[in-house]
């Protein structure tokens, strides 16, 4: 792995923690998702928020990039308050960022390869040889060789989201967010890319950021895991922590009981 | 009452809904043409829109023209016949082909061809989180997919209203001479004699408008899309339906003020 380009790298005033989510409420079509939300990440963790459906962890994700605005709070990436930035600094902010999406959310007009390249041609003055040794290496970590001529149809369900994790790296970010990276996927597959994040978390140094609901992703991957309920975080803390929490919500999530406060 | 006030209510809530309809139409009007002379310039995108708004249209645009232009001879020909004036068939097609109806058809035709396909294309990308995506990747989603789109049709438009205005003034050429037996000397001459560059020109002008309209039009229904495929299938139809009533509208209103 080539290192990270001199000048790219996020300045930050106070060194920890990277990512702070201060107070956030947030309401969509009148309904309220986050309430108060308040967490932080320190630089190089892997933080991973569980919850059940609905629960405003995507909603929590994106607003960790600015896709989505607080209707109050603050959110605060390396010192820095990105509610208050105009959309171009926050352009800006995001090329630290790798954020792989559901799906995949590749783009379907696009082979494979310019998939990857898209944020290196936009954002890089590196030049086409270049270009196509990073879409390489960003292939070869996430193991997926011999694809760059395929169209995102073409991909199984674990295929595409390994192409997102390689979109989502290309830049080499410093911060990376995975949204559900397993859902729909089968158990073994679904383990594979569990330990490809660890990997890249590792060989990367990144802070990721995660959400899940499939508590056994959740502890591999995992520095700390906290529980979002009801749009405000109920418990926080290491897996081992974690499962040990006598807090009946986290008991019955981990359990994937029906019956319990999640379900009344 | 009650039922009166339930009236009002609806009357207003449209009202309204128009409004904002409007005003979102307008602003990302503006921030289309801001970002038209900023950089990046996505020179490959902007190819990519034109072959497929300009070039692709070609086919669409040729039967509707060439049709359309037969047919109005066929009709001004028959009608003209009545009071002895088949020696202005030429001009009326030659006339109504440039000022009006080669830039409305085409204006329509490619609104049905292209612009329901950009508000599906856009559509699709917002409920699959591309255009998340594209942001997370640090592109504004304005400046990569309106702005090809938008510059794509302001270009084409007025070339493919140029081949329609020749195409029909040559269909109702074949028409009045080979099925009307009008005198091909006269037909042609009476053609080009009452023309002005203006009326190319009005026409030419008028489409580069309609133009800006599908394609914006195709894309702020797509961006604004919500709701699965269903949603997807609304912003196609609103797209569709839209544009062409603002062709319409505007196409009386350009004539009306510029020309």
């Amino acid at each position: 792995m080539t290192t990270r380009p001199a000048g790219r790298t996020l300045e930050v005033a106070v060194p920890t923690p990277v990512i702070s989510v201060q107070h956030v409420d947030k309401s969509l079509g009148g309904k309220p998702v986050l309430r108060d939300l308040t967490i932080d990440v320190e630089r190089g963790e892997s933080l991973v928020i569980v919850g059940g459906s609905g629960q405003g962890k995507s909603v929590t994700l994106k607003h960790i990039i600015g896709l989505m605005r607080p209707d109050r709070g603050r959110i605060i990436i390396a010192g820095q308050d990105i509610c208050a930035m105009t959309a171009e600094e926050l352009n800006r902010y995001r090329r630290h960022f790798g954020m792989a999406f559901q799906e995949g959310a590749l783009f379907d007009s696009m082979s494979v390869f310019e998939n990857i390249a898209f944020p290196l041609r936009r954002h890089t003055k590196m030049t086409e040889p270049e270009i196509r040794a990073r879409v390489e290496e960003c292939l070869e970590q996430v193991h997926l060789p011999n694809v760059e001529g395929k169209r995102p149809s073409e991909l199984s369900g674990g295929m595409r989201r390994r192409v997102g994790f390689a979109r989502a790296i290309s830049l080499k970010p410093e911060i990376l967010l995975f949204d559900e990276p397993t859902t729909g996927l089968d158990p073994v597959i679904s383990d594979v890319i569990a330990e490809l994040i660890v990997e890249m978390d590792q060989t990367l140094n990144t802070t990721t950021v995660s959400i899940t609901h499939d508590m056994k992703v959740a502890f591999k991957i995992a520095d700390r895991v906290a529980m979002l309920h009801k749009g405000h975080i109920v418990e926080e803390g290491t897996p081992e922590e974690f499962q040990r929490s006598q807090n009946p919500i986290v008991q019955q999530f981990i359990e994937g009981r029906a019956d319990g406060p999640l379900t009344e | 009452m009650n039922a009166v006030n339930a009236v009002l209510d609806r009357i207003g809530l449209i009202f309204l809904a128009t409004f904002e309809q409007t005003g979102l139409w307008f602003r990302m009007l503006g921030r289309t043409v801001t970002w038209m002379f900023r950089r990046p310039f996505e020179g490959r995108e902007w190819l990519k829109q034109m072959v497929r708004v300009g070039t692709d249209s070609i086919p669409v645009v040729v039967l509707t023209s060439m049709f359309t232009g037969m047919v109005l001879a066929l009709q001004t020909y028959i009608g003209f016949r009545r009071v002895h004036a088949e020696n202005f068939v030429g001009s009326v097609v030659a006339l109504a082909m440039l000022r009006e109806l080669s830039p409305v058809l085409v204006g329509l035709m490619v609104t049905g061809r292209v612009g329901s396909s950009m508000a599906a294309e856009i559509g699709t990308m917002r409920v699959t989180e591309q255009i998340d995506a594209l942001k997370a990747l640090a592109t504004d989603p304005v400046q990569y997919l309106f702005v090809p789109r938008v510059i794509a049709g302001i270009a084409m438009l007025p070339l493919l209203t140029i081949l329609g205005d020749a195409l029909g003034i040559y269909g109702g050429y074949v028409v009045a001479v080979k099925l009307m037996d009008a005198n091909p000397v006269i037909y042609q001459t009476n053609s080009y004699q009452f023309l002005s560059m203006n009326d190319l020109w009005s026409g030419v002008i008028k489409s580069a408008f309609f133009g800006l309209i599908l394609t914006l039009t195709g894309c702020v229904r797509g961006y604004y899309t919500s709701g699965g495929a269903e949603g997807v299938g609304r912003a196609t139809t609103a797209a569709v339906v839209e544009a062409s009533l603002i062709i319409l509208l505007a196409d009386f209103f350009l004539t009306k003020l510029l020309f």
